[in-house]
């Protein structure tokens, strides 16, 4: 049962997607932009219910959500064991800060050629590039959620004589959570970006392929259309997360301010 | 005692890299690999590719608009953000079109950038905004409506005025997630301006990149990758820098606690 607040933010949510789409059928129907360039929302929302009659589009989608996923689960996995080993050690934090930070910044796309060149051009490639850069946004995530922990709660857990476990339990845990649900979100995108420019860029299986075959064959309104679906799928899967996130933080302040009032 | 101190942090931050290094060129593993040159080759074509005029012609260019890119988000993004994250019906109002747009893979942009604007330096620009600007607008607005309810109420009951509450309230307590925002907005936007440059570009440093790895040339695309790096870390260190400025405070604030 929603609250009125609750729907009264849902109903202003779909004012501002109304005034959005108006916005975007006026501009080319009042010749600012030609419809050539910008296809108005009517034509690109007929062209996506075509395409979703098609078989080729969901083995297209579901080609992206497979390399999305694993290399989002590898990319959580690793982050978060590398992170809380490295977090919880100053000594580990100086020692591996200059590495890091010469690793980190190396932008995943530098490393296509490398993938191509070792893995050919397939899904493996593609993985490299998604697990590299998903892994950073999560890892730096959990580096910092981990060295934030609040030193009175960490020392009184030390004289309570928690042992190492319950103090990871009782202690970093909590603090890190909503570092690394922040992380895990901005990772799922990260992820979906590269999978999809992967696709576009190797040419592996996927939706970034059809968009790369639109722009080819100058389909404006399907290339329209499938940025429409990319976009979509970013929603859905930043939807899934922030809910998880959500289920998780409901003790934390920022959203339980939200829920009071 | 500071000496010390000095060659101690030197020691810590060369020693990991110098093992990995000589790791990279001592292991038999890379040796016979023809993909992975070893770091002298590297280091040699990183002179003979980078160190001329290319520099002027390819590097600076990507440079300046992945500055501008970068500035660009980041002043629009805070404004922004503090605007949506101070309001909750605006925030309710806007949410979902800014989660469609956040949540549009930035690089399927590109082509519809290049048919909007053209093929320009304001197109590699935009490419690299519409990617970059969402870290800050996300963690300006969470940032802004995570702030203290206490410390909002308290300033609103000594009659703040907006304004002032907006700088010394609204804006240093958002600061620490907004750094993280900036952070991550860095990283994004020079993923996008190799990205923006790989596609129907005839110079830059992405567009070096991709031509080196099509023509095999193996150590100049490692010497481009080394490259990225490079400016990688010059941009962290700026940042770093920045976040000293910006955030003395907060950490400040740790180090009494810590004490």
């Amino acid at each position: 049962m929603p609250t009125r607040s609750q729907s009264l933010s849902i109903a202003l949510g779909a004012c501002g997607i109304l005034v959005f789409l108006v916005g975007w059928q006026l501009i080319p129907a009042l010749g600012i932009i030609s419809a050539e360039y910008l296809p108005p929302p009517s034509a690109v929302g007929g062209e996506l219910i075509e395409r979703i009659g098609e078989a080729s589009f969901w083995e297209a989608l579901g080609d992206t959500m497979i390399t999305w996923a694993i290399g989002l689960a590898s990319a959580l996995v690793v982050a978060c064991i590398v992170g809380t080993i490295i977090g919880l050690s100053p000594f580990l934090r100086r020692a591996t800060l200059t590495t890091i930070e010469f690793l980190r910044p190396i932008p995943s796309v530098a490393l296509i050629p490398l993938a191509i060149l070792t893995y050919g051009l397939n899904r493996e490639a593609a993985l490299v590039i998604v697990v590299w850069a998903t892994f950073w946004q999560i890892f730096i995530q959990v580096l910092y959620g981990v060295a934030d922990v609040d030193t009175v709660a960490r020392d009184t857990a030390r004289s309570f004589g928690l042992g190492r476990l319950a103090r990871l339990r009782y202690v970093v845990l909590p603090t890190a959570l909503p570092y690394l649900s922040t992380g895990l979100r901005l990772g799922g995108a990260v992820a979906l970006i590269l999978a999809i420019t992967s696709e576009l860029v190797i040419g592996n299986p996927g939706l970034g392929r059809l968009i790369a075959f639109s722009r080819s064959v100058g389909d404006s309104v399907g290339l329209y259309a499938l940025v429409v679906v990319a976009g979509i799928l970013g929603l859905i899967i930043n939807l899934v997360l922030r809910t998880v996130e959500r289920r998780v933080l409901s003790w934390h302040h920022s959203v339980r301010t939200e829920v009071l009032r | 005692m500071t000496a010390r101190r000095l060659v101690n942090g030197a020691l810590y931050s060369v020693a990991l890299p110098v093992l990995l290094l000589a790791a990279w060129a001592a292991s038999p593993l890379f040796a016979t690999n023809r993909f992975f040159p070893p770091p002298s080759r590297v280091a040699e074509a990183f002179v003979k590719t980078w160190l001329n005029e290319s520099f002027v012609v390819d590097v600076l260019p990507s440079l300046g608009r992945l500055a501008f890119g970068i500035l660009i988000s980041i002043v629009l993004g805070i404004a922004v953000g503090a605007l949506i994250g101070s309001f909750r019906h605006l925030r309710s109002f806007s949410e979902p079109v800014l989660e469609f747009f956040r949540a549009v893979p930035p690089p399927v942009l590109i082509p519809v950038l290049a048919i909007l604007l053209g093929i320009n330096d304001q197109m590699k620009v935009a490419v690299i905004v519409s990617g970059g600007i969402w870290p800050v607008l996300l963690n300006a607005i969470e940032g802004v409506r995570g702030i203290d309810p206490i410390m909002r109420e308290t300033s609103r009951s000594y009659a703040l005025g907006p304004v002032t509450r907006l700088f010394s309230v609204v804006l240093p307590g958002a600061a620490p997630q907004i750094m993280t925002g900036v952070r991550q907005c860095l990283s994004v936007s020079l993923i996008l301006m190799v990205i923006s440059e790989m596609f129907n570009s005839s110079s830059g440093l992405g567009y070096r990149i991709s031509y080196f790895q099509a023509n095999y040339l193996i150590a100049e695309m490692w010497s481009g990758i080394l490259l990225l790096g490079l400016v990688g870390v010059t941009l962290s260190v700026l940042f770093q820098i920045a976040e000293r400025i910006v955030l003395s405070w907060y950490h400040g604030l740790k180090e009494v606690e810590r004490a």
